[in-house]
């Protein structure tokens, strides 16, 4: 057991982790920043967004309007304080992200280009081509290289948070290269780990997106804040799950069904119109567009692949011009992984699990209700993106709350004491059961890719873009049931160097934390809203349910609380896309 | 379903003396990549195998390997194109290996941050008077180093890396490049400073192999070229005019 002592810990080098230990080198640079992450920080999943990040920079955009198509998209859940917070930071953080070097696509005067994106009115979408998430870490990683005070864990799996006398004072790490236990002490803790897409099987997600952070937090006595709400991206490429950006439709892609049909005009998204329509038709938000599919699907109007159903996207009337300007890795893509090409030919694809609305509990300063742990970015939830994230936000989100974390974290670590020599007990406590548990134990019967898919498919099945109480009565049955065949999983490797079984096993027991809060938020959420739609409860209930649900871990099935929804000046209404709004009826 | 044999290096250090080649008899389906049968392999034959990988679309950087003796990203690179097999999978060359197929890239990562990769600004312009403009030409200018996923493929077929540890390599050099061109940087100079200080560069013949094998068309050799024509014309301004300001 080694420890190193550090002012403030990051847990997580991408987008948040990294903007947040800038914040932190900024605010204070006589703290010494430590960045702890199971991957090198460019392999962050923050690389494959693509699309681009939502900030206001036109004159005839407005903060309000950027907050409304938010809350409207969230379908109520956003606690609107922390909107509004978060579209008026937006744009100093975009800005900022161009004075470190960003490469932000431009119009011909060399100002920033925007497109448009969905559920937004405006256009407001800054992006780099469509790998904004790519750009967006390398600049963020690469600028960090110049702040010495950051020192940074490369290939450090974070297995524990230790909290002792009542607040946070570090976690402890394996160094998956040597296989040595550490305990990395701080005087405050910023948790900037992901989300866990892979507890569904098919995903945009890349294979680290497990919820470690998730995880933790939940063990280490945090809610888990609005679980329920996954969100799945209408467009992803079938067998691989690879994403096709929403660029691609706010370029002007249609989504077509078998017979060419533009369907979304069936569901209450507008008249179709060949030009893209805001907050219309395929730029409606991607709750209602994957929902949709699934209509399309009963209606026998989908067409069969060998890897599940499917629609088109048709981009072909784009032209190669726009489609290598605009959208060249959507090309790319699906050149290399469907062997089709976009100039030519309809891409096949279909919803996919992209994004967890939820996540750790936290308050407007990135602050969790364990003192001195802090949150942001998809591992946290605020909530600016209540039921349904419309896309761009979650970028932009990393930054504002990356450095919010990171100022508050700051401000902690500089008042608060010490870490206590004490904590070291719970490292040595958590070295033991690796050892116990895992890395010393061998046989077992229960194969770790067999576990994991059953809960893939459990999560799928119950827990997918439609549910209801009794299919997620048997899903949390079912996690129940794999949480205990996870004591007798096979273990086979001792070897202390790159132990990736090791990583993969912890990794596991992440995800099947994960998927216990989100099904026993969904369970007791009676009410359909935003990406949580329960055929058994299909309308919006305000009356109970304009709140947030707190999972909180337990010996047994976890409790779940709720916390009204903070609504400043935009009261609960009805979400209305491509059409006219009703007349006020006073909420839904 | 057809199957295929892949020969993956293996190498524990703690019982190991010396690397050497496991067989796997592995399915396949036709849209399986490389990494599918690696992870088939991990999943369902043997849990001990190390490997690195996540996005598994081409963008993360992770999975690069020798496959067939060819340094690529496994995760974009189909079981059906290196048919008929063996299909021979080993770590990334020039680096040192750790485990298996995970080699150890600090050396890069040292080598990355002397190059001073960020902007580089005499003084630095308020937020509140917006963005540096820069137009789509001059965005052009240095948008293809800037597409570097730091996947290290180039180091893997680089002759002076693997000859000469001390160079800076391609990626590394690419991406300084990446910021000299960059219209809103002014650290120029400084970086020269750093590409001049070891001759590694100067015996890179151009062989190119680096832009051949780059998955993502960022070229490295084209900006080492580009970094020596212009480190050559400083050299004879400053030796010519020695009385004038660099």
């Amino acid at each position: 057991m080694h420890t190193v002592n550090h002012d403030v810990l990051l847990i997580g080098g991408g987008g948040a982790g990294l903007r947040a230990a800038i914040a932190v080198a900024e605010t204070n640079p006589g703290l010494s920043v430590a960045v702890a992450s199971k991957v090198y920080p460019m392999r962050s999943h923050t690389v494959s967004a693509e699309g681009g990040a939502a900030a206001v920079i036109r004159p005839e955009d407005s903060l309000d309007e950027h907050a409304y198509d938010t809350i409207s998209g969230g379908d109520w859940l956003c606690d609107q304080d922390a909107v509004e917070m978060f579209v008026r930071e937006a744009p100093e953080e975009m800005l900022r992200m161009e004075h470190w070097g960003c490469p932000w696509s431009r119009k011909p005067d060399g100002t920033i280009a925007t497109r448009p994106f969905g559920g937004m009115k405006t256009e407001r979408t800054w992006f780099a081509a469509d790998k904004t998430g790519f750009h967006m870490l390398h600049t963020l990683f690469q600028t960090t290289l110049k702040y010495p005070p950051i020192s940074r864990y490369d290939e450090w799996f974070v297995t524990r948070l230790l909290v002792e006398d009542g607040r946070c004072q570090g976690a402890v790490a394996v160094e998956l290269a040597t296989g040595e236990v550490h305990t990395i002490l701080a005087r405050s803790v910023i948790m900037c780990a992901g989300g866990g897409g892979k507890v569904y099987p098919f995903t945009t997600n890349a294979n680290i997106k497990t919820g470690d952070g998730m995880a933790l937090a939940y063990r280490a006595g945090a809610p888990l804040k609005d679980m329920e709400f996954v969100q799945y991206h209408p467009t992803g490429l079938p067998f691989t799950g690879i994403l096709v950006t929403e660029a691609a439709r706010a370029e002007g892609g249609w989504l077509v069904n078998k017979d060419g049909y533009r369907y979304l005009q069936d569901y209450d998204l507008g008249t179709p119109e060949p030009r893209p329509v805001l907050r219309s038709m395929e730029l409606g938000p991607r709750d209602r567009l994957s929902q949709a599919f699934v209509g399309e699907l009963k209606k026998g109007r989908t067409v069969e692949t060998r890897y599940g159903h499917v629609v088109y996207l048709d981009v072909r009337r784009l032209g190669q011009r726009v489609i290598d300007e605009k959208i060249p890795f959507v090309r790319e893509l699906c050149l290399k992984y469907e062997k089709i090409d976009p100039v030519k030919d309809m891409i096949p694809v279909r919803p996919v699990v992209h994004y967890m609305m939820g996540g750790i509990h936290t308050d407007l300063q990135g602050a969790t209700s364990i003192p001195g742990l802090f949150a942001a970015g998809e591992v946290a939830c605020v909530s600016i993106n209540g039921a349904n994230r419309l896309g761009s936000n979650s970028l932009t989100e990393l930054l504002v709350f990356g450095a919010r974390a990171g100022k508050a974290a700051a401000r902690y670590a500089a008042g608060a004491p010490a870490p206590s020599r004490s904590v070291l007990a719970q490292g040595l406590q958590e070295e033991a059961r690796l050892q116990k548990q895992f890395l010393g134990k061998r046989g077992g019967r229960e194969r770790m890719a067999d576990l994991r898919k059953e809960m893939q498919d459990t999560m799928e099945a119950s827990a997918g873009l439609y549910r209801d109480g009794a299919t997620l009565k048997a899903g949390t049955e079912k996690v129940q049931e794999l949480k205990e065949r996870f004591c007798d999983v096979v273990m086979e490797d001792p070897s202390l160097t790159f132990n990736t079984e090791l990583q993969t096993v912890l990794e596991l027991e992440n995800l099947l934390d994960v998927a216990e809060s989100v099904l026993h938020s969904a369970l007791a959420r009676r009410e359909s809203r935003g990406a949580h739609q329960r055929t058994d409860f299909p309308e919006r209930d305000d009356q109970d349910y304009l709140a947030h649900s707190l999972a909180y871990a337990t010996a047994e099935v976890p409790r779940i609380d709720y916390l009204p929804v903070t609504i400043t000046r935009w009261p609960a209404g009805e979400r209305v896309y491509g059409r006219a709004a009703a007349p006020e009826k006073g909420g839904k | 379903m057809n199957s295929v044999a892949v020969e993956v290096l293996r190498y524990r250090p703690e019982t190991e003396e010396e690397p050497s080649f496991e067989v796997f008899d592995v399915p396949y389906e036709d849209n399986w990549m490389v990494l599918d049968a690696i992870n088939h392999i991990k999943d369902q034959m043997d849990g001990t195998l190390s490997y690195r990988w996540a996005c598994r679309m081409g963008v993360c950087g992770s999975c690069g390997m020798m496959v067939n003796g060819k340094p690529v990203l496994t995760c974009a690179t189909y079981v059906e194109d290196v048919l008929p097999g063996p299909v021979r999978v080993e770590p990334l060359r020039g680096f040192p290996v750790v485990r298996d197929l995970v080699t150890d890239i600090r050396d890069f990562m040292v080598k990355l941050q002397r190059v001073k990769p960020w902007i580089i600004r005499e003084e630095e312009k308020p937020l509140a008077e917006g963005e540096y403009l820069q137009t789509p030409e001059e965005l052009q200018d240095y948008k293809q180093y800037s597409m570097c996923i730091n996947c290290m493929l180039c180091y893997a077929a680089c002759p002076i890396y693997e000859l000469d540890p001390e160079f800076i390599g391609p990626a590394a050099i690419a991406l300084a490049q990446r910021y000299n061109l960059d219209s809103r940087d002014q650290g120029r100079e400084e970086r020269m400073d750093v590409l001049s200080q070891h001759d590694g560069m100067w015996g890179c013949t151009f062989v190119g192999d680096c832009s051949v094998v780059c998955p993502k068309k960022v070229d490295p050799a084209g900006a080492i070229q580009r970094y020596k024509l212009d480190a050559t014309v400083d050299w004879f301004r400053s030796a010519l005019m020695p009385w004038r300001k660099r």
